[in-house]
């Protein structure tokens, strides 16, 4: 569904990805993994035509999508949860959730199809429609978290983009979030590339994983795998410690 | 004329006022929320108001019904042409560089007027008339009535556009938070361009119903300028009822001070209420502090 081939993306001059190459195949769930500044979210970006890559290719759906703005990218599919959540945070529920569908209003999508999506991610997340006429500002980062997913839901992507969905919330939260994660695959195809520092959540829920490190990929294979593997035990999942250490 | 009279009057004439304020500061803040940056050439669109419309109904001999809507057409092409030439192509410039921009901007457009006009003072005629209304012990013309009608009928459009329309709230998205809005599909750039057309038009059209009070000429727009950028700062640079409140108050404070203490002193009451402002409360008179939940 989606292939990046040999990416190369620069934030200045900064070489933030260097031949950065994966895949995700339709109905997959994949989860990318590394530390702090190791790239994770410039792929995203790169694929979401932020930071649009210098060298390589981006095909979604066997066309290429690499020199596409940022709005051609989400009308073809393509939506991306920011890292930090960004809800438009004076704006109500009911607001963010239409924002998210921008692209469908101006296509001149049916008002009455929208607005049963708009059932449809409250019946996701529950909470969010006792608090659909609430700022999203004065929610808590979970509920945050769960309209930023909702929003970029209600843009109906084939394939969604998650920068770190877990950052700064509680384990039961992160649970709650991930399960959803999994119904929107299940239960309507979505295909997901997850971001995550939090490599041990990510890597159970995933199908496959990759692991970056300083713009390069040095790692991939099915999750599974990976969570066995010693490497990424060692560095991303604090296991194994005390051996090397007395090696 | 008795106290309760006079102040009465002082009063009426300083909502007139007020609300041609308060639809140039919120010109100010629209820009402002989308950009980040004052748009110091907005007093200019303001002149372009009068002064377009002026020219229309005296050399092109227009009836007045169809000038009022082509000067602010033209007004706001012109609104379009500053965005797309002075402020887009340097997009990735500081914002205090292009607020300098606008400066310039600003300075090209007033000098651009003298050229193709003049450096006369002009009077536009009254929509209906000069014949003053009494109203309880004070008069008005009905170019006030219309001012006030005016004024109230834009910002409720205003407000309609940004609470019920998806393009509004799309702008509103842009302000908060523009790199989500790009996420979601918005074209920010496209919101920028959108809200320079708006705050032209807005502008002009507060220009053109000024001008028949006041006069014009290829200089009003500094002053109007200066006077809307207060009423804006008043409002916290609001888009809203904040910035309309704050037109107001400087409307009625300075026709009050004009009145009550000397009309030379009228242009400095708006700028001692505008640094105080900025010393005190640079959020502006109705805004909270700024913080938020992470």
């Amino acid at each position: 569904m989606l292939r990046l081939k040999n990416i190369n993306t620069y934030y200045g001059k900064v070489h933030a990805l260097k031949n950065v190459s994966l895949h995700l195949a339709e109905g997959e769930i994949v989860t990318l993994i590394g530390a702090n500044g190791a790239g994770k979210t410039t792929v995203l970006n790169s694929i979401s035509g932020i930071t649009p890559p210098s060298a390589g290719d981006l095909l979604f759906l066997k066309e290429t999508i690499k020199n596409l703005s940022p709005d051609r990218i989400v009308k073809l599919g393509i939506s991306q949860v920011p890292e930090g959540r960004q809800v438009f945070k004076p704006m109500t529920v009911d607001e963010n959730l239409e924002l998210g569908a921008y692209l469908r209003y101006k296509a001149r999508a049916p008002r009455l199809e929208i607005d049963k999506d708009k059932e449809e991610i409250f019946q996701l997340f529950p909470r969010l429609e006792e608090r659909r006429k609430q700022a999203a500002g004065t929610m808590s980062g979970g509920e945050q978290q769960m309209l930023a997913i909702g929003r970029a839901m209600m843009a109906r992507p084939k394939l969604l983009l998650l920068d770190e969905p877990s950052m700064g919330l509680a384990p039961l939260v992160v649970q709650e979030i991930f399960r959803v994660l999994q119904r929107l695959r299940d239960e309507r195809g979505v295909t997901i590339l997850l971001v995550e520092q939090n490599a041990k959540a990510a890597l159970k829920l995933a199908d496959r994983g990759y692991v970056l490190e300083t713009g390069k990929v040095i790692l991939e294979g099915k999750a599974d795998e990976l969570l066995e593997n010693s490497e990424v035990k060692r560095a991303y999942l604090g296991k194994d410690k005390k051996e090397i250490w007395e090696r | 004329m008795e106290l309760s009279e006079q102040l009465l009057q002082y009063l009426l004439s300083g909502l007139s006022t007020g609300a041609i304020y308060a639809l140039i500061g919120i010109g100010f803040s629209i820009i402002y929320n989308s950009t980040g940056i004052i748009n110091f050439a907005q007093g200019e669109f303001v002149m372009l108001g009068g002064m377009l419309t002026l020219f229309l109904l005296e050399t092109l001999e227009l009836p007045l019904w169809a000038a009022i809507p082509l000067a602010v057409l033209l007004a706001t092409i012109t609104g379009l042409l500053f965005e797309r030439l002075a402020i887009r192509p340097l997009r990735k410039a500081t914002p205090i560089s292009l607020v300098i921009i606008t400066i310039g901007g600003s300075i090209l457009i007033r000098g651009l007027a003298m050229l193709i006009w003049d450096k006369d003072t002009h009077a536009i005629p009254s929509f209906s008339g000069d014949e003053p209304i009494m109203l309880g012990g004070a008069t008005v013309l009905p170019q006030h009535i219309w001012i006030i009608v005016i004024t109230i009928i834009l910002i409720s459009l205003n407000k309609w556009f940004f609470n019920h329309t998806i393009s509004g709230k799309a702008m509103r998205a842009c302000s908060y938070n523009p790199r989500a809005a790009g996420l979601v599909g918005v074209d920010v750039r496209k919101m920028v361009l959108l809200s320079f057309m708006i705050s032209s038009a807005m502008g002009s059209l507060a220009g053109i119903i000024v001008a028949p009070l006041t006069m014009t000429s290829y200089d009003v727009g500094i002053m109007l300028g200066l006077k809307g950028f207060c009423a804006a700062i008043i409002g916290g640079m609001s888009s809203g009822i904040p910035t309309v409140i704050g037109g107001l108050i400087l409307g009625i404070l300075e026709s009050l001070g004009a009145g009550l203490i000397s009309s030379g002193y009228k242009d400095a009451i708006a700028f001692i209420i505008l640094l105080l402002i900025l010393f005190i409360r640079p959020q502006g008179l109705f805004g909270k502090p700024e913080s938020e939940r992470v």
